[in-house]
């Protein structure tokens, strides 16, 4: 399978082929060229997929690990090296299908979407840096590969978020989400060397007397491992940059902000499962916890903001927290008892990352049509645009958990897992579940029934997006349609073996019941014009809906971190210091040297006569001296 | 003749040549074939060094060669490369060579601009082939006295204070050295001035050891920018002209941290392991003073200045740490922090040659004015924080790596310390790359800007293909530098 | 016979007028002339030592003759000096001669 090599190298040379050329090539050049690479390269990805799954499995019943290609990269003397290579077991291969598949409709969805825009070929350019660096990310043989690519993928989102960069907000955004991501890999960077130091490699799968030696500080390299997969996944507290993030060009949140980079963090711990599991399974319950309550805290700030993509990235922030407690109830690497959670985190993964995809490209479609990210600005938008609004429904009911969309499986699956890890953990996820149902019915509403912004449409009629842009919304539309009855554990599991997903009805009663309860209260609340209900709401619980207005303004308190405390009460006074105190030292020797020797240069009068004193001064001194010797 | 000789050698007739040519033509065509020599030269350098390591030549130093100066003190013009000098010719050689282009456009004076560059070259190349300590010591001197007159006459802003400040403290720097060294020479037994024969001896007393290592540390750790003698750096370099700011911060600083590691460490192994804590403080410091310093300053070479003092701290911490890897990462990292500060200081005296002005206060928009230097402006900016396939990611984590070897508590925490810098780079690199290439263009003044010539293309286009290719494909470098930093890092541990 | 020590102390009281003269006159020509006293102080010891303590050897006589040659040569540059600097700044008390100084 020495071929997967070309899924990492052609995006590669068409990130640097159009890079260098940039505007000496034509915009749909460069658009055709980024998009038919990844065209290549989601060939590539489905073909690796189903030759891998198609070729069997050991006789132990588990899919093979293979590694078609790797190359060492850089020494570290001694027994670590940085390794570049492609590693292709299930959960790598599945999330070779879910970024070339996103990716794919993303570079042809922004045909429509960019068209016309300055620095087209540069956005291409940067989505094939992307693909790469996701790709990579997920193909890594190694942690410290992994950590490349993810600074890489860090990188792209930057450079994508500040596509506009004569945008204030737009630059203000890439820079929060590059440094505060950037602060969380300094944890990931400081696990890894913890991890390599002590377990003396940095492959996934270190032998077991490694890990024997390893054993009392492996907890403390996955916790600090894990903060960096919370920096990309948007964990509380550190997820303050993701609504921010929205600032780049839609179909840029579809990709990265929403459908795979995002993942990366959840990816990540997937990734150091079995070490989690078997070294530090209280470190994956902390995760669990962390999960839990940004997926809360997220679905109640999604319920009240009012910029459409806003309440997706909230969402995303949530849904990926779904993801995180799954992962982190496991309790054994056995699907059967309490490994469920492993296989139910991967699927929700593959799931939402296509209707969140398609949620996004929709909202892309809708702001395309009426110029504005504003609630205020839409309602009653079904009438001009069917295809829209038909596929946004679709995925609003998928994410809601509605049977049988994808979402209703994978999310039953959390939830399932969450029930057996703890009664309350179970509870808590299907109250989260049915805020979910609720704030997405509640954009859903606003953006396509509700009071109309006539003024505004009669100004500018909205009209249906192009083609190029609908089709994709189809695609995804369909998948997300089918995908649940995909027989997700036969291919990815947390041992490896396996697994025949089976729907625990009473779970699925249960959430279905709640979800159901959130939708018919969003129907009640914001189907009419009139939204009395949610206006008497907000004014009679006014504190708690600023406060959740302005996410509770975790936002205000690193702004006063940054600038109050790190820039005035670090940078400053250090700059400070520098200039005058250790400088000033420096300038304060020449001054005395300066001053001593105007004070000495008097000795040099230039009278002949002050000079014979001194000399006769002299010579009579030492004949005293002398002679008293 | 020594192959070696001739990097100093070149230099020395391209003055010639400069004092010849009677026009700005052939000044430039000068300058051009001798920087070009250079390039080449120490290119070919590279592939007869690594040829001759491949045939089994496992002398610790190659090529070498030596003639008696002054035999009543043992002083002899003796050279000698091993991959660490390699490695160093071939900076130097490429930023000499980015420089002349980078100053193509200098009229006043522009045949002794040139004669003075061309004698701080000569020094450079001098001081990395040497392998006599007063030959080295005299290269070094050489590099350091042009300077002056680079920055007092050529230079920007307050130039004579600069230029007085940094010449005083470097000299200062130097006296502390010329101790030392007479130190380690009486200490040997007064027997020679060659560093492989003075370790090979290794007959120093520690108690002496001890005396003679601070000092030698300090007075190289001036050049690299060692907290607190650090504050020439930015000043000077905020004055000093293009060409001089690049090969200064390029190359010059990097004599600081070679130094500190060939003739402090090297020579006296007992007390650096002995007394290497007390400098892991000092560097663990500047790195992240230096990162801190550079958030909140306006002029753009002050920033760069202070980040420098950031970057050539993990040198020196790199290299304290006494370990393989670490010491390669101290390499890595020079030639890296080499080439990404030339690139910068090549970019700022562009857009300062444009506008007029480095303060970030006054710059906005420069995307749209001049896509090319802004873009360029980015990649260094990227590389400076350690973007993996640019050359400082290789850098930082080999010397992370390395450093982390290190197993006990107070070696750690600096280590963690030393970590936090590279988030603290991505403020102050994104702050600026923010407040001056994006947003938009508020003066009109600037709108009418145009971007780079040929010649500013082809200087920045040099640097940016030599950071990536580092970065992309580090193994050779590595493992040439690492291979010689084996036997060096074995002699000081035992 | 004249005993050496009166020519000794006559030397020596020309010596020390000389060098009080040196360091008292503000007048170059004064101090000049102090410094022939100093000097032909000096020859009359030569003479003396030579006369007294080495009868029948002519060095002293000949360092002293040297010595008066010298001083000779001597004044005539100094005094040209001095019409020089008088020349410039009309002048020639030492304490407005500061031009060179630092």
């Amino acid at each position: 399978m020495e071929y997967t090599v070309l899924i990492l190298l052609l995006p590669f040379l068409s990130f640097i082929l159009t890079g260098l050329l940039g505007t000496r090539l034509k915009p749909a050049a460069a658009g055709l060229a980024g998009t038919a690479v990844t065209g290549a390269v989601t060939v590539l990805c489905y073909w690796t997929a189903a030759a891998y799954f198609s070729a069997g499995r050991y006789a132990s019943g588990v899919f093979p690990t293979l590694i078609p290609w790797n190359t060492v990269w850089l020494p570290f003397g001694g027994s670590l090296h940085i390794d570049l290579g492609i590693m292709l077991d299930p959960i790598s291969v599945m999330m070779l299908v879910v970024i070339s598949t996103v990716s794919l409709m993303v570079h042809i969805y922004s045909f429509g979407y960019m068209k016309g825009e300055r620095g087209f070929q540069r956005y291409y350019s940067f989505l094939s840096l992307f693909t790469m660096s996701m790709l990579g990310l997920v193909l890594a043989t190694n942690i410290f590969q992994m950590y490349i690519f993810w600074e890489l993928v860090g990188v792209s989102s930057y450079l994508l978020i500040g596509f506009y960069y004569t945008k204030k907000e737009a630059v203000a955004a890439s820079k929060k989400a590059f440094i505060v991501t950037r602060f969380a890999d300094l944890g990931f960077l400081i696990g890894i060397l913890i991890y390599g130091f002590y377990t003396g490699t940095f492959s996934f799968s270190p032998d077991a007397p490694a890990l024997g030696a390893a054993k009392a500080l492996l907890p403390v390299a996955l916790g600090l491992m894990f903060i960096g997969g919370a920096g990309k996944s948007a964990m509380f507290p550190l997820h303050i940059w993701l609504p921010d993030a929205m600032e780049g060009p839609t179909p840029v949140s579809a990709l990265i902000h929403a459908a795979t980079m995002v993942v990366a963090g959840v990816y990540l711990v997937a990734r150091m499962f079995p070490l989690f599991i078997g070294y530090a399974p209280e470190v994956l319950h902390v995760t669990a916890y962390v999960g839990a309550f940004t997926a809360l805290y997220a679905a109640i700030v999604a319920c009240v903001q009012s910029d459409i993509k806003r309440v997706l990235a909230f969402s995303t922030i949530s849904q990926i927290g779904f993801m995180i407690v799954a992962l982190g109830v496991c309790t054994s690497s056995d699907p059967h008892e309490g490994g469920l959670g492993y296989m139910a985190s991967m699927f929700h993964l593959f799931t939402h990352a296509m209707f969140k995809a398609l949620l996004f490209l929709g909202a892309g479609c809708i702001i395309h049509a009426v110029h504005s990210n504003e609630m205020s600005a839409m309602g009653g938008l079904r009438k001009y645009m069917p295809v829209t609004h038909i596929t946004f429904l679709v995925a609003c009911l998928s994410i809601a958990g509605i049977w049988p969309l994808s979402g209703f499986f994978s999310k039953d699956e959390i939830l399932a897992a969450c029930f057996s890890f703890s009664p309350w953990m179970g509870w808590i996820m299907t109250a989260i579940a049915g805020l979910t149902a609720f704030y997405m019915f509640r954009l859903y509403y606003c953006i396509f029934w509700g009071k109309e912004n006539r003024e505004l449409h009669a100004a500018h009629r909205p009209h249906e997006a192009p083609l190029t842009m609908t089709v994709p919304l189809m695609i995804l539309a369909a998948i997300t349609l089918v995908a649940g009855w995909i027989p997700f554990g036969e291919f990815v599991s947390s041992d490896g073996h396996a697994y025949r997903i089976h729907i625990d009805w009473t779970v699925a009663g249960i959430s279905l019941c709640v979800a159901a309860a959130g939708i018919a209260l969003a129907t009640w609340m914001y189907l009419r014009e009139d939204r009395t209900v949610a206006d008497g709401l907000a004014v009679r619980f006014s504190g708690l809906h600023k406060a959740a207005y302005h996410r509770f303004y975790i936002d205000e308190i690193y702004q006063f971190i940054t600038h109050r405390i790190i820039f005035a009460c670090i940078s400053t006074p250090v700059a400070w210091f520098d200039r005058h105190v250790v400088d000033g030292f420096m300038n304060l020797l020449a001054a005395v040297t300066n001053k001593v020797s105007w004070a000495i240069k008097g000795m040099q009068s230039g009278y002949i006569q002050r000079y014979s004193i001194w000399f006769l001064g002299g010579v009579l001194s030492i004949a005293i001296i002398l002679m008293l010797i | 003749m020594n192959i070696l000789s001739l990097f100093p050698a070149i230099p020395v007739l391209m003055m010639l040549g400069l004092w010849l040519s009677r026009n700005l033509r052939q000044i430039h065509a000068v300058m051009v074939t001798g920087a070009s020599l250079l390039l080449g030269l120490a290119i070919a350098l590279v592939f007869v060094y690594l040829g001759l390591r491949a045939d089994g030549q496992t002398a610790e130093m190659l090529l070498t060669d030596s003639h008696v100066w002054y035999a009543p003190l043992n002083i002899h013009y003796a050279v000698g490369v091993d991959g660490i000098s390699v490695a160093m010719l071939l900076l130097s050689a490429v930023i000499v060579f980015t420089g002349t282009f980078a100053s193509w456009k200098m009229a006043d004076g522009a045949k002794e601009f040139f004669m003075w560059f061309c004698l701080l070259s000569t020094g450079v190349f001098g001081f990395f082939i040497s392998v006599d300590l007063f030959t080295m010591f005299m290269f070094y001197e050489v590099a350091l006295i042009p300077m002056y007159l680079l920055i007092g006459v050529w230079g920007t802003g307050r130039k004579e204070y600069s230029a007085m400040k940094l010449t005083l403290m470097l000299m200062g720097g130097s006296a502390l050295i010329l101790i030392g060294i007479l130190g380690i020479y009486y200490g040997a037994g007064a027997t020679t001035m060659n560093i492989t024969e003075i370790a090979a001896l290794h007959n120093i007393p520690a108690e002496m050891q001890r005396i003679w290592f601070p000092i030698v540390f300090i007075g190289f750790g001036v050049l690299g920018a060692l907290f607190p003698f650090h504050t020439w750096s930015p000043d000077g370099h905020a004055s000093a002209p293009t060409a001089v700011s690049m090969l200064h911060a390029g190359v010059l600083m990097k004599l600081g941290g070679y130094g500190c590691f060939r003739i402090a460490m090297y020579l006296l192994p007992e007390a650096a392991q002995e007394l290497s804590w007390i400098f892991i403080i000092l560097t663990t410091i500047s790195v992240v003073y230096g990162a801190f310093s550079a958030c909140v300053q306006t002029d753009l070479k002050y920033i760069n200045a202070y980040s420098s003092v950031s970057h050539c701290g993990l040198v020196l911490f790199a290299i304290l740490m006494i370990n393989t890897t670490a010491a390669t990462g101290a390499v890595l990292q020079m030639l890296s922090h080499g080439l990404m500060t030339a690139l910068f200081f090549a970019l700022i005296g562009m857009i300062y040659g444009r506008t007029h002005t480095r303060d970030i206060r006054e710059l906005s928009g420069l995307m749209k004015v001049m896509p090319f230097l802004s873009v360029c402006y980015v990649i260094a900016g990227l590389a400076n924080l350690g973007l993996p396939g640019l050359s400082g990611f290789v850098a930082e984590m080999t010397i992370f790596n390395g450093a982390f070897m290190v197993q006990d508590t107070f070696h750690r925490v600096a280590t963690i310390i030393a970590c936090t810098s590279i988030v603290i780079t991505a403020v102050y690199i994104l702050r600026l790359i923010g407040k001056i290439l994006y947003g938009t263009c508020t003066n009109p003044e600037h709108l009418k800007l145009t971007d780079a010539t040929w010649d500013e293309r082809l200087a920045v286009s040099v640097l940016i293909i030599a950071i990536a290719g580092l970065g992309l494909s580090p193994l050779w470098m590595s493992d040439m530098i690492s291979d010689s930093i084996i036997p060096l890092i074995s002699h000081i541990l035992n | 016979m004249i005993h050496m020590e009166y020519y000794l102390i006559v030397s020596t009281i020309m010596m020390f007028v000389g060098i009080y003269g040196f360091l008292t006159r503000r007048n170059l020509l004064a101090m000049l002339i102090s410094v022939e006293l100093i000097l032909n102080s000096v020859d009359i010891n030569f003479v003396v030592f030579n006369r007294f303590l080495f009868p029948g050897q002519l060095e002293g006589f000949f360092f002293s003759l040297f010595a008066i040659g010298i001083s000779a040569a001597e004044t005539a540059v100094a005094i040209a000096i001095i019409i020089n600097i008088y020349r410039n700044m009309k002048n020639i008390q030492v304490r407005n001669l500061d031009k060179m100084k630092w």
